[in-house]
């Protein structure tokens, strides 16, 4: 059996230690906001926090993450008030949306170590494909969440 | 609307999966939403295609004045869901904040003679052609609502009028909410259509307004059709046949028996799938397998052949679809005279969501879960394959992640039915990546030659172009629709150019291979765009003209693309000096209605390192409803252009695909995106043009107008990451 806990509950599941944490988290516990995009850590689609990182759930094998905390974008807040949350409505950032989870993943877990980031700082860390082409007001949405993380 | 976002509260919504055939509750979803905006479920599709308080098909108000307006298209980013029932709540004078939407039910539109009619979100036309549909059906629903409280209060009608869901008696200050007279003009049938405003008196319509689907999207719980789950539901992966067109021959099922949770293999004619109690495990059975396939002689071609037979034929007369003038003639008597080929390849639509659909046929009854963008083509499509009459097909819509022209068809739907029938429960099919991106209807690969002539003076005489693109008509099956050998995708900004010159000829081959095509964002424009507007610059420089000045002399009979073109050169500062290393290059053209260009600002670096720092978009719509939509699809469409431009490639060997998933088809990331400004140059009058495709044509021009600007190389085959962008050769 292997534990877990997501979004502050705990887990634990009968399952092949290979199996990857996306689908255990989409198909085992129904939290579908966590999405899968590529299956081989390319495109960020299914970014979640791990321990507090953010990582990509298609290419984390269940088995290696005994006793793990994980953090998807159904637990970042009650009530979708996390600062990168607010800033992604308020730019009005997603189209499709299908990317966003991850997207909002990655940046609230990069913009805890880095509360001031410079563009080129953002390029480096933010790499996750929105097909949409979003990256505009996603740049946009960065900078305003980090401002309201200070406010 | 677009104002300051007040604090977010939590609503709560039933929502259920099948309730026509099984009552069966999926779930209680949280939506959250924007204090005075409009809203629409998670699980945006309407199960029943009915509602309480009904005032028509189209809208229903409950006793406590909340709108129902439904929308009858696709919601795939685009914004049009929000844009079109701006346009119903505009004329229905309804409280915005009181609104919510979903989709209108393909199987109600059967059922009642079509009442929902078009209900596809292809080719940039869901808002241009439906917004006079629901400015009527919200000025039909408010001249009733007015009648019942006249005839309540027994007062001429002409005494009162409608705002924020109240309609008021003006003599008397009697009011009477929305709510309070639905079921009395549910019952009114009006003699005359009213008339809706004009572009002056509209209040909600042209306000830059938040997409109500936004708030979903923050928190995860916006339902696409991969996030589906429907009790007692399997899950399959599928692998077709790696050449396009091959069969299945053969496949032994012994690697996967007794593997945890597999169900069954369940061959087809073109793909085998494995059906488990879980994805993953489908998934990773299937992989255990070794499929024969029947692909005959294909399996020997490639791009390299494509290449040169497309090359040749293009040297060989084709079939006529513009002619003006004597072309040859004209262009042997010119002082200059131009001649140059271009090529494109194959590009996949590489949706984030990959194609997926969930199903359940049972003896009389499927339902299909799916993000589409045509849900009645969807019905439609499946009962006739499938041998059900069209009222039997349920299609339950779901946000679409990522369209572009590829959700329109019924590859996956009609897997999903056969996986479903062969186990006799619901399935949730989803494609791998692999399986996306091998599998797509690509958008075709095209050769062209182009020529041209100008006079002493440098002013275009003649232009001739002969292309070679693959049929969008004959992929889709609908062959009977190429008329002489030419079909509108083709010559879709090329023939229609209006540049003044005063001969004209413009040739086509529709040169299919067994790769299947299919309409891609921006369609014709897509290739024909790069082609013209490159050539154009080659033009303007063997001219000695400068690019934007050569266009406005061929322009002026044409006050929409001059407004398009002078707006770009003043926002983009045309014309000042640059920095050593740096551009700018531009495109412009016409495409689903509108004209749309841009100026695109590059760094290149002697190494051939490119950047595109900042691009500047103007975009003749003739009338924005959702100014902050038409923005947000301009900066996409960049992006997605860009991509193209850069990195896109798929690329054929052995007859089959070489690309599988990201690491070989390569995206443009933050890292890679230009700064991107939008402006509006829009000419309003009759003019409504499309939005959502158009941005994604003029960037690639643009970009190789900027190459060349800086290093006096032509780009005329793309991608830019196979070309030589230096301009220094390394020293030893």
């Amino acid at each position: 059996m292997i534990s877990l806990t997501v979004n502050g509950k705990s887990y634990q599941f009968d399952l092949e230690p290979e199996t990857p944490l996306l689908w255990v988290l989409r198909d085992e516990i129904g939290l579908t906001g966590t999405k899968y995009g590529c299956g081989i850590a390319e495109c960020g689609a299914c970014t979640v926090e791990i321990d507090g990182r953010a990582m990509r759930s298609c290419s984390a094998p269940i088995g290696a993450l005994d006793g793990a905390h994980v953090v998807t974008i159904e637990g970042l807040s009650p009530d979708a008030s996390h600062p990168v949350q607010k800033a992604w409505i308020e730019e009005d950032v997603p189209q499709c949306g299908y990317c966003q989870s991850g997207q909002i993943m990655a940046v609230a877990a990069f913009l805890k170590n880095n509360p001031n980031p410079t563009d080129d700082e953002i390029n480096a860390n933010i790499t996750n494909i929105c097909r949409c082409g979003t990256y505009e007001r996603l740049r946009r949405g960065i900078h305003r969440a980090a401002a309201l993380m200070k406010a | 609307m677009d104002g300051s976002i007040g604090s977010l509260t939590r609503r709560k919504f039933l929502v259920t999966g099948m309730t026509a055939s099984g009552g069966l509750a999926v779930g209680i979803s949280a939506l959250p939403r924007l204090a005075g905006a409009a809203t629409v479920s998670a699980t945006p599709w309407d199960d029943d295609g009915t509602a309480a308080n009904e005032l028509d098909a189209w809208i229903a108000i409950d006793p406590d004045d909340s709108v129902l307006i439904r929308y009858q298209r696709s919601e795939m980013g685009q914004g049009s869901m929000t844009a079109l029932i701006m346009c119903v709540a505009e004329e229905l004078q309804c409280d915005w904040s009181k609104v919510r939407t979903e989709y209108a039910s393909a199987n109600r539109s059967i059922r009642e003679h079509n009442v929902y009619g078009d209900q596809a979100s292809v080719g940039s036309r869901t808002v241009r052609e439906s917004h006079l549909l629901m400015q009527r059906i919200g000025a039909n629903a408010r001249e009733r609502l007015i009648q019942a409280a006249a005839a309540r209060w027994q007062v001429p009608t002409g005494e009162c009028a409608a705002a924020n869901s109240v309609v008021t008696h003006q003599p008397s200050g009697k009011q009477l909410r929305f709510g309070e007279l639905v079921g009395d003009a549910a019952k009114l049938k009006l003699n005359h259509e009213p008339a809706i405003k004009e572009p002056p008196q509209y209040t909600l319509i042209g306000q830059p307004t938040k997409r109500v689907d936004v708030p979903l999207k923050v928190n995860g719980t916006a339902i696409y059709g991969i996030d589906i789950k429907v009790p007692g539901m399997l899950f399959a992966a599928i692998e077709s046949c790696p050449v396009p067109t091959g069969k299945l021959a053969s496949v032994d099922e012994s690697p996967v028996q007794g593997m945890r949770g597999v169900v069954k293999v369940v061959k087809l004619p073109d793909a085998v799938a494995v059906v488990a109690d879980r994805y993953w495990r489908a998934k990773q059975a299937l992989a255990k397998l070794e499929p024969e396939w029947s692909t005959g002689a294909l399996a020997t071609t490639d791009s390299a052949q494509f290449s040169s037979t497309y090359r040749a034929v293009v040297e060989t007369p084709g079939a006529v679809a513009r002619n003006n003038g004597d072309t040859g003639q004209a262009i042997a008597g010119a002082a200059t005279k131009l001649d140059a080929v271009y090529e494109v390849p194959y590009l996949a639509h590489a949706t984030m969501e990959p194609l997926n659909a969930t199903a359940y046929w049972q003896a009389d009854r499927l339902d299909i879960w799916v993000g589409t963008q045509m849900a009645n083509n969807t019905l439609k499509g499946l009962a006739g394959i499938l041998k059900l009459k069209p009222e039997q097909v349920h299609v339950h819509n779901a946000f679409l992640g990522g369209g572009f022209g590829r959700r329109g068809g019924i590859d996956e739907g009609l897997q999903a039915a056969f996986v479903s029938r062969a186990v006799g429960k619901p399935v949730k099919l989803v494609w791998s990546r692999e399986q996306d991106m091998r599998h797509d209807r690509y958008r075709p690969m095209a050769v062209i030659k182009l020529q041209a002539g100008l006079d002493a003076g440098g002013k275009p005489v003649a232009l001739f172009a002969r292309t070679a693109v693959g049929s969008l008509f004959r992929g889709m099956g609908l062959g009977k629709m190429v008329k002489n050998g030419v079909e509108p995708m083709a010559i879709d900004a090329l023939a229609t150019n209006p540049y003044d010159i005063a001969n004209q000829r413009i040739e086509v081959h529709l040169k299919d291979t067994h790769i299947p095509v299919s309409f891609w964002r921006s369609v014709g424009a897509s290739q024909n765009a790069f082609f013209l507007e490159s050539f154009i610059d080659e033009m303007a420089h063997a001219a000695g003209k400068d690019p934007v000045a050569f266009r406005r002399a061929m322009l002026g009979h044409r006050p929409d693309w001059m407004k398009v073109l002078d707006t770009l050169a003043e926002k983009s500062n045309w014309g000042t000096p640059m920095a050593p290393g740096k551009g700018r290059g531009i495109g412009i053209t016409e495409c689903f209605g509108s004209v749309v260009g841009c100026v695109a600002e590059i760094d290149l670096t002697p190494q051939g390192k490119l950047k595109v720092e900042r691009v500047v978009y103007a975009i003749d719509c003739g009338h924005a409803v959702n100014p902050l939509t038409v923005a947000e699809q301009l900066e996409g469409g960049t992006i997605f252009g860009l991509t193209a431009a850069l990195f896109g490639k798929i690329s054929v060997k052995n007859g089959a695909i070489e690309q599988g998933n990201f690491d070989s088809y390569q995206m443009v990331r933050l890292a890679q995106a230009p700064r991107t400004e939008v402006h509006l140059a829009l000419t309003g009058g009759k003019k409504w043009g499309g939005v959502g495709e158009p941005g994604t044509a003029p960037i690639a021009p643009a970009v190789a107008n900027a190459i060349f600007a800086v290093t006096g190389k032509r780009i005329r085959r793309l991608p830019l990451m196979d070309q030589d962008l230096t301009t220094r050769t390394a020293s030893l």
